[in-house]
C-alpha cells in the first residue's frame, strides 16, 4: 500500500515536471515557427506556383536557363575556391601553431576572432579601400614604381573579399581538431616508429577531418548565398546566384522565380552539407569554440 | 647477471630552472623487470621519457645496447612504451592499432594479419580485431595498449603506470598478465608506479626515487627489508622510525635502552636512523620483554591486528600481530635483533641519496 502511493506520487511529479518542460519551450516553438517554419512554406508554396497562383515546376527548373546556370557556375567557383583557400592558409596555419612553443594559444584565438566583432559589410567596405583602382595597395605599387593592379570588379576581388570575410569560420574548427588530439597520441605513433610526415599524414590528418569538415561547411555554404560581397567589391558587374535572387525579390519583384531559385540553391546546399557533415561530431564542438 | 641492456649515465634535467633529475646513473640488464618507484613527481616520468626519446636529458648521457642514444629520435629507437592513458588510435579499429607499427616496418599483409591475432591472444582478447577503441572498458583498452606495443617484438618495454587507471580486482589480475607476459616473450621492462605493493610483486629489481635522485637499488627482499635510509624505510610499507645512538657495533641503544642488533660499522656513539617493522615487534601478555608497554589502541585489519603500544622508553610502537591484546593492557616488547635496521642519518637533504655504503651487506649493485 506505502509502496503503491510512493510510486503514484513519484509519478505525479514526474507528470508535473513534464508540463512544467513543455510550459518552457512554448517561446521556443513561437520562435522556430515565426522565422524558420512559416517563411520556409511560404517560399516553398511561392517556388511552386506562377503568379496566378496556379501549379508549375517552371520555377525550380529556372536555375538551367543559360543566364542563371553561368551565375549557378560563378556561386560554384567562387564558393569553391574560397573555401578551398580557406584550407590551404587554415590548415597549415593551426599545425604551425601545435608544434609552436607559443603557450598561450587562446591569445591567438582571440587575435582570429577580434575581426569578427566589425560589422562584416564595414569590413567589406574596407577591403574595397585597398583594392580599388586608387586604393591603399595600387598607391604603394606605384609608389615603388610596380604596374597597379586591376582587381576591384573581378571575380578575383569577390574572392579575396570571401576568404578575408570567412577565414575565421575555417581556422576555429580547424584549429580546435588540430589543437585537441592528445600529445601522448602523437607520441605513440612516433614510439610506433612515424617519422613528422607520417604522424602529420596519418594521425594529425585523419583526427582533424571533422574539423575540417565543419570548415568547409561553415565556408561553403555563406559564400555559395552571398550576394553583399559580389555586389560591393564586383561592382555590379559580377552575377552570383545569390545577386540574381536578391534582384528578383527586390528590382523585379518575382517572388515565384527568386523563390524557386532560392529552393534550387538550397538543394545544393543541403547536399553539401550532407556530405561534408557526415559522421562529424566535432561540428558542435567547433563551433562552440 | 645477463648483459647491461640500457645505461643512464649521470643524467641532469631540469624544467623552468626546477632539476627535476639530478646525476642519475642506473643500468639495466637484459630481461629484467625494473621498477621506477617514488612519490608523485619524483622523476619516474621524466626517467621514463628520457629512455624513450620524448625528452632531452640537460647533461648525462643514455646508451642502449652500447650505443649513445641520447640525441636519436623515438622512432628510431627499438623499444616501445606502453602509456599511462593508453594513446590508442581512435579513428582506427583494434587490428589497425596493432597493425600501425609493423605496417611502417613494411610487413606483409599476410605476416601482419597472424601477428595481430598472436598478440591479441597474448592479452586475453581474441575477435576483437574489428572493435573501436572507444567501444571498450579501460582494461580492454590497456591490453590493446600493451599489444599494440609488444607486437613489435621491442626489446624493452617501457610502461608508464599503466595499471593506474584499473579498479584493484582488474589492477591484481593484470600485475599476473604482465609477469606472465614478459616470460613468455622474454623482454626487458622498465616499469613505472607509485605503487610500492605492486613494485615489490612484479619486480627483479626496484629503484626507488625520491626528488630526482636514486634512494636505492635492489631486490623487492632488499628495499623492504634492508632500506638504506629513511626514506626508503617510510616509503615501502609502514614502519617504525626511531631515533637512536649506535653505541658500538652491534648495539643501539633506542630511547635510553640498549638493543643487540647485527649492523656494525657505524662507529662509536653516532646517531642513527633505527627501523623496526611493525610486524617484527613481539608482544608477550606476560608482561616479559626487552621493555614493557601499554595497548592504546587496536584495529582488527583481516589477517592481522593493527595496535598502538605505548612502551616504557617513550616510544609509541605500531605493531602488527595475528594475537589479540585488549586496550590498556600491558605486554612485553621485544626485538629480534636481525629485525632491527640500522641507516645513518642523512647529513642534509641533498645526501640522502643512494651509495654503496657498508651497511648493505654484499649484495652490490655495482653499474
Ligand atoms: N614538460 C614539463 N614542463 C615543466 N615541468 C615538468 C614537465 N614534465 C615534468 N615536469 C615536472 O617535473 C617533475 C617530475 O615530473 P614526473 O612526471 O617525472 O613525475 P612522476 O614521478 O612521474 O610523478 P607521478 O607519479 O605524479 O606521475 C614534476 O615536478 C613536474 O611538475
Ligand atoms: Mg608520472
Amino acid at each position: 500500500m506505502l509502496r503503491y502511493t510512493v510510486r503514484m506520487s513519484r509519478l505525479k511529479g514526474k507528470d508535473m515536471n513534464r508540463k512544467k518542460g513543455r510550459l518552457l519551450a512554448i517561446p521556443y516553438i513561437i520562435w522556430i515557427a515565426g522565422f524558420t517554419i512559416i517563411p520556409l512554406i511560404f517560399i516553398l508554396v511561392k517556388a511552386v506556383t506562377d503568379v496566378n497562383g496556379s501549379l508549375t515546376s517552371a520555377n525550380l527548373f529556372a536555375i538551367f536557363d543559360p543566364l542563371h546556370r553561368k551565375a549557378l557556375l560563378m556561386s560554384l567557383s567562387v564558393a569553391f575556391f574560397s573555401t578551398l583557400i580557406c584550407i590551404l592558409i587554415a590548415y597549415p596555419a593551426s599545425i604551425i601553431l601545435r608544434t609552436s612553443r607559443i603557450t598561450n594559444k587562446s591569445i591567438i584565438l582571440f587575435i582570429l576572432i577580434l575581426p569578427m566583432w566589425m560589422n562584416f559589410v564595414l569590413r567589406i567596405f574596407a577591403v574595397q579601400l585597398l583594392i580599388s583602382n586608387n586604393g591603399v595597395l595600387n598607391y604603394i605599387l606605384t609608389a615603388v614604381n610596380l604596374p597597379p593592379l586591376k582587381i576591384i570588379n573581378t571575380p578575383w576581388a569577390i574572392l579575396l573579399g570571401m576568404v578575408y570575410d570567412y577565414l575565421p569560420y575555417m581556422m576555429l574548427p580547424v584549429l580546435n581538431s588540430v589543437l585537441s588530439i592528445p600529445e601522448d597520441v602523437i607520441e605513440a605513433a612516433q614510439d610506433l616508429g612515424s617519422n613528422r610526415f607520417r604522424v602529420l599524414t596519418h594521425i594529425i590528418f585523419p583526427l582533424s577531418l571533422g574539423g575540417i569538415g565543419s570548415g568547409i561547411i561553415m565556408v561553403f555554404v555563406p559564400s555559395m548565398t552571398e550576394f553583399v560581397i559580389a555586389n560591393i567589391l564586383g561592382g555590379g558587374k559580377i552575377q552570383l546566384l545569390g545577386n540574381i535572387i536578391e534582384q528578383e525579390f527586390t528590382v523585379t519583384m518575382d517572388w515565384n522565380l527568386g523563390s524557386g531559385l532560392s529552393v534550387s540553391l538550397m538543394a545544393f546546399v543541403l547536399i553539401t552539407s550532407m556530405i561534408f557533415g557526415r559522421n562529424n561530431e566535432d561540428t558542435a564542438a567547433g563551433i562552440s569554440l | 647477471m645477463e648483459k647491461e641492456l640500457i645505461r643512464f649515465e649521470n643524467i641532469s634535467k631540469s624544467f623552468d630552472s626546477t632539476d627535476v633529475l639530478k646525476d642519475l646513473t642506473l643500468s639495466i640488464h637484459e630481461n629484467e623487470f625494473v621498477t621506477l618507484l617514488g612519490p608523485s613527481g619524483c622523476g619516474k616520468t621524466t626517467t621514463l621519457r628520457i629512455l624513450g626519446g620524448f625528452e632531452m636529458p640537460d647533461s648525462g648521457r643514455v646508451f642502449f645496447d652500447g650505443m649513445d642514444i641520447t640525441s636519436l629520435p623515438p622512432n628510431k629507437r627499438q623499444l616501445n612504451t606502453v602509456f599511462q592513458k593508453y594513446a590508442l588510435f581512435t579513428h582506427m579499429n583494434v587490428a589497425e592499432n596493432i597493425a600501425f607499427g609493423l605496417k611502417i616496418k613494411g610487413q606483409d599483409k599476410s605476416m601482419i594479419r597472424e601477428k595481430i591475432a598472436y598478440s591479441l591472444k597474448l592479452v586475453g582478447l581474441e575477435g576483437y580485431e574489428k572493435r573501436s577503441p572507444s567501444s571498450l572498458s579501460g582494461g580492454q583498452q590497456q591490453r590493446i595498449a600493451i599489444a599494440r606495443a609488444i607486437v613489435n617484438e621491442p626489446k624493452v618495454l617501457l610502461l608508464d603506470e599503466p595499471l593506474g587507471a584499473l579498479d584493484l580486482k582488474l589492477r591484481q589480475d593484470m600485475q599476473y598478465e604482465l609477469i606472465r607476459l614478459k616470460e613468455e616473450l622474454g623482454i626487458t621492462f622498465v616499469y613505472v608506479t607509485h605503487d610500492q605493493e605492486e613494485a615489490l610483486t612484479m619486480s627483479d629489481t626496484v629503484v626507488v626515487m625520491n626528488q630526482g635522485r636514486i634512494q636505492q637499488i635492489g631486490s623487492p627482499e632488499d628495499i623492504y627489508n634492508e632500506p638504506q635510509n629513511a626514506f626508503v624505510a617510510d616509503f615501502i610499507g609502514e614502519s617504525n622510525l626511531l631515533d637512536g645512538i649506535m653505541v658500538r657495533d652491534c648495539l643501539v641503544n633506542i630511547g635510553g635502552l640498549d638493543f643487540p642488533c647485527v649492523d656494525t660499522g657505524f662507529g662509536t656513539d653516532n646517531p642513527v636512523d633505527v627501523v623496526i617493522r611493525p610486524e617484527d615487534v613481539e608482544l608477550s601478555s606476560s608482561g616479559e620483554g626487552q621493555t614493557k608497554g601499554r595497548v592504546i589502541s587496536i584495529v582488527f585489519k583481516g589477517v592481522h591486528w593493527e595496535m598502538h603500544v605505548e612502551s616504557d622508553i617513550g616510544i609509541t610502537f605500531l605493531v602488527k600481530t595475528t594475537d589479540h591484546f585488549p586496550v590498556g593492557s600491558t605486554v612485553g616488547i621485544s626485538v629480534d635483533p636481525y629485525n632491527i635496521q640500522i641507516m645513518h642519518k642523512p647529513v642534509s637533504e641533498d645526501a640522502q641519496v643512494y651509495g654503496q655504503d657498508e651497511s648493505s651487506e654484499g649484495e652490490g649493485y655495482e653499474p
